[in-house]
């Protein structure tokens, strides 16, 4: 049993078995993540209920809860596999991390345009320091952009790998330090959360169409993310012998 | 073979003595310091009040960046004549030499620091009880700094022109050093509870001591690749 | 104690381009190993990675019948290095550096200012290494190797800025390591006059 699973690991570690292998997967991600988002908007826009004291403006969260959900993910991701391309030396590992940051980074901002477009109707302003939430969303896209600046200030794949992993490493244990740090601030001057955790129970018509939001968004991310590793892993696999194969319309050996 | 302590000690040595020959490597980041920290009077207005209101943030954010600016020096030189290659490839741990120069990056830049701020901290009106937390947040926060510091100093060693970089890596790392440090102090200054923070900061430099030794040395290891 | 350095199968990329592949041999004690090919053929990239400076991508490297990875700590300290640049402070003196020097790896039971006086800079010893010539520089890094007291010297272009004096200092200085039972590997496009036999390795 553990040895089959350990083959078909070694195996997806592999660059053309991945690339075989995710092509298939793609479209079982991808359409139902469509499917789901297309499901969950259409409900959350026109069916569910007005917020009680937000009016439509609530409706925003659609998209800023599960972007502001995947910015962290992306994260978290990001710094596992560099993690595991680190010290178990996998290539993959390492293709995964240096895809997952620029849509990690995107999502960040989305979640940070959202919220700050949110902010305009509700707090009167586009951005309030006082929202922990945002203000950790904003250091976190400055930590991707680190990631991202170092990574393309080093030539060489393989030097750039091992060095962005050790950043993303230590990037990841202080993401929850940051987070703290924030709330701890804001704690200080009464923040206007418009999330309040614990707060009253959300509608069933609100929750529904969100929670499919959510799950929709990660499955996109999902397909996102491997798309992106195809391309990596092709890019870097370029001089080898099964990549000219495929672009000579063969099929990968 | 010699041991690790006195691996350790001997590092630290040579730093602090390397300094010594160069004081102005010393000195820079401590007028620096006090350069920034005359900006923000001359820019806002000499009205006690503010200057009072803001003071604890000014000298926390002139601390960071004072820090930040001597890191980039850290590993440099060693990169540029050879002897990294020296201290990568001795039978001592690296983790431990990198400490020794983190140690004296510190003695000779964070501690200073600690020192000049109540000067600062006088012309800003904070009042004496608020400076003795003011300084005890710096001497924690200092070394949690050079700690930091020195994995990005150590991750940009030998890329040209990295000192933006390492700005750009260890900046957003920092942020809750300077959450804790600037706001211990002005809720000091508000007559307010303030042992959280100082906690806090005592835990992360605890925290980075314990791990941030292990990221330097795998960092100096891959930029010297 | 008698020992052995075995390589094979080494296999280095530097990005895309292949240096070399499936290289290997062995080195016992007494013996030297000269590193030849044309410039920017990857022979300083080689004496990296036996350092364990670089990483390899295929190959197992053996120290006395262990490989290296399962303990690198164990094996930096049975070498000692001697790159292209001396790897001292310049604004230390020899004298300081070399004491530092004996922190890193085991030492002979010699005094550094009796090693720094038997390469010739009893008068520089106290000088800052920024005053001293290009050539001295070089010799204040033999007194490195000198001073230690390890099995294995690895040499990057021992010869580059020496003149014929100084090349035949380096040569004595490695015959004597040799004799003591040392061995060595050198990255150099020179040839090699030594008292022992040396293997040649030729990389592509």
């Amino acid at each position: 049993m553990w040895n089959t699973i350990w083959t078909f690991f070694h195996k997806l570690a592999s660059p053309p078995h991945f690339y075989r292998i995710s092509a298939i997967l793609l479209p079982w991600i991808a359409i139902p993540g469509y499917l789901l988002v297309a499901w969950g908007t259409y409900n959350g826009l026109f069916v569910a209920p007005e917020d009680y004291q937000q009016k439509d403006a609530f409706r925003i969260i659609y998209v800023h809860v599960p972007s502001a959900y995947l910015s962290m993910m992306a994260y978290m991701i990001m710094a596992i596999s560099a993690g595991i391309g680190l010290i178990w030396r996998m290539k993959l590992a390492h293709a995964v991390a240096a895809a997952a940051a620029p849509i990690g980074a995107a999502f960040t901002f989305l979640a940070l345009a959202t919220g700050s477009i949110w902010g305009r109707p509700m707090w009167g302003t586009w951005w309030e320091w006082g929202d922990p939430r945002l203000t950790s969303e904003l250091i976190l896209l400055f930590l991707y952009f680190g990631y991202m600046a170092l990574r393309s200030s080093i030539s060489d794949t393989a030097k750039a790998d091992k060095a962005s992993a050790v950043l993303a490493m230590v990037g990841a244990i202080n993401v929850p330090i940051i987070h703290f740090s924030v709330v701890w601030w804001t704690s200080l001057h009464q923040g206007k959360t418009l999330l309040a955790e614990g707060g009253p129970a959300i509608d069933a018509g609100m929750l529904y169409p969100l929670l499919a939001n959510i799950f929709g968004f990660s499955l996109i991310f999902g397909s996102m993310l491997l798309r992106r590793v195809r391309t990596e892993v092709l890019f870097r696999e370029r001089r080898k012998r099964w990549v000219k194969e495929l672009a000579l319309g063969g099929q990968p050996a | 073979m010699p041991g690790m302590i006195t691996a350790f000690v001997a590092t630290t040595q040579r730093e602090l003595l390397l300094s010594l020959r160069r004081p102005g490597d010393m000195l820079n980041p401590l007028v620096f310091f006090l350069m920034v920290s005359t900006l923000f009077p001359l820019a806002i207005g000499p009205d006690n009040e503010t200057l009072k209101e803001i003071g604890p943030g000014v000298t926390w954010v002139a601390a960071l960046l004072a820090m930040l600016l001597s890191l980039n020096s850290l590993f440099m030189s060693d990169y540029e004549d050879g002897s990294l290659e020296q201290l990568l490839l001795s039978g001592q741990p690296l983790p431990v030499i990198g400490l020794g120069k983190t140690l004296a990056h510190w003695l000779v830049t964070g501690l200073p620091l600690v020192i000049v701020a109540p000067i600062v901290a006088v012309t800003y009106r904070l009042p004496n009880e608020v400076i003795v937390v003011m300084m005890m947040t710096l001497l924690l926060g200092t070394i949690s700094l050079s700690l930091l510091g020195a994995i990005g100093a150590a991750l940009t060693v030998g890329i040209h022109r990295g000192t933006a970089l390492l700005s750009l890596l260890v900046l957003p790392l920092s942020m809750p050093l300077l959450i804790f440090g600037a706001r211990t102090v002005a809720l000091a200054a508000g007559n307010e509870v303030y042992s959280a923070g100082i906690f806090f900061l005592a835990a992360y430099a605890v925290g980075a001591l314990t791990l941030a030794p292990f990221a330097t040395a795998a960092a100096l290891r891959i930029s010297n690749e | 104690m008698n020992h052995k350095l075995e390589a094979a199968d080494l296999t280095l990329f530097r990005g895309e381009r292949c240096l070399f592949a499936g290289i290997g041999f062995a080195l016992a004690h007494g013996a030297v190993l000269a590193l030849k090919g044309a410039n920017g053929s990857g022979k300083t990239s080689l004496l990296r990675a036996l350092a364990g400076l670089i990483d390899l991508e295929e190959g197992t490297i053996k120290w006395d019948g262990r490989p290296v990875l399962e303990d690198p700590q164990q094996f930096r300290s049975q070498f000692v290095w001697y790159g292209h640049r001396t790897g001292f402070k310049q604004d230390l003196t020899p004298l300081e550096n070399l004491k530092f020097d004996a922190m890193l790896r085991p030492q002979r039971d010699a005094s550094p200012r009796d090693v720094l006086c038997s390469v010739g800079l009893e008068k520089q010893m106290e000088l800052p290494m920024r005053q001293l010539s290009a050539g001295q520089q070089r010799r204040a890094a033999l007194a490195r190797m000198l001073i230690a007291d390890v099995p294995l010297w690895l040499m990057d272009e021992p010869f580059t800025n020496l003149d014929v004096a100084g090349r035949e200092f380096v040569e004595a200085t490695l015959g004597t390591h040799l004799t003591r039972g040392g061995m060595a590997i050198i990255a150099t496009h020179q040839a090699l006059s030594l008292s022992v036999p040396v293997d040649e390795l030729v990389i592509q």
